[in-house]
């Protein structure tokens, strides 16, 4: 929901859930042209690369911090800058959640800081948004 | 132990010739609906979300010049590094302008900075590669520094 208020430091961008299942791990491979095995071959992310399960892509969860702030900007709002990192793996099957909050804001310009973290409250992505107000 | 030769070192500052790619309305319609977006800006195409660049520099090979695990090779501005493990080490972005349905972009790629540090588990290389993305008449439409760390 656009926050359509005055910002204060430490307020809480409303978060949301992604649990990514199969299918949409297969569309987000093709939409991005990444036919790495680990994503969608099981038997070889297991027993060739040594993961528990079918890889959740790094890029996806910087795509699902992005979202969380489009969600809460208002539109004149801008993102003006993004950063993100990949802390630990995130597997199929995770549920992670996207959260975030104020930290700053100076001139019309806010930082935001965000984080993906799944069921067991590790983070899997941190990230820090720049956001220029409307 | 410097792990960091000087011929490694030569390569900061070089660069990929530019390419050009086009951004189509289906595939950010396809990208927003495999997302999850919920914004009807970039489910209906018209405008790209950020992230919608990650696709752009997955280059499309032909089947017999993929590696036995999916992935493409490693591209041409990576060095030969003594650590061998490439894995993704985040990215930053500057954003200059919104990206439309339509827009015809150029990246250029440029490796910007190699550097070494010492991890809990064994010394680690980090490479960070610069991506402008910019229109032909050279508008700049997003920055992004991506770094890549070898283990």
């Amino acid at each position: 929901m656009p926050r359509h208020t005055t910002v204060e430091i430490g307020e809480q961008l409303p978060r949301r859930a992604y649990t990514p299942g199969t299918v949409q791990l297969f569309l987000y491979n093709a939409a991005i042209w990444n036919a790495h095995r680990i994503h969608y071959d099981l038997p070889y992310a297991q027993q060739t690369e040594g993961h528990p399960g079918l890889l959740v892509d790094g890029p996806l969860q910087g795509d699902w911090l992005t979202q969380l702030v489009y969600d809460w900007m208002d539109d004149g709002d801008e993102l003006v800058g993004f950063s993100y990192s990949n802390r630990r793996a995130a597997y199929l099957g995770d549920t992670l959640t996207a959260s975030g909050e104020v930290s700053a804001q100076e001139n019309g310009r806010l930082t935001l800081i965000l984080q993906l973290t799944n069921q067991s409250g590790e983070v899997t992505t941190q990230g820090i948004a720049t956001v220029l107000l409307g | 132990m410097a792990l960091i030769t000087e011929s490694i070192k030569r390569c900061i500052g070089t660069s990929l010739p530019p390419f050009r790619f086009e951004v189509n309305r289906n595939d950010i319609r396809k990208y927003a609906v495999a997302t999850g977006q919920r914004s009807s800006r970039y489910l209906e195409g018209d405008e790209a979300p950020l992230l919608f660049l990650f696709s752009a520099m997955m280059p499309v090979l032909p089947l017999d010049q993929l590696l036995d695990d999916g992935h493409k090779p490693d591209d041409a501005l990576l060095p030969e590094l003594p650590l061998k493990r490439i894995m993704a080490g985040g990215s930053e972005f500057d954003v200059h302008r919104r990206i439309y349905a339509g827009d015809v972009l150029f990246c250029r790629q440029t490796i910007i900075d190699i550097y070494e540090k010492q991890g809990a588990q064994g010394p680690l290389i980090f490479l960070i590669f610069e991506n402008r993305f910019e229109t032909e008449a050279g508008e700049a439409v997003v920055t992004e520094r991506l770094t890549r760390i070898a283990r």
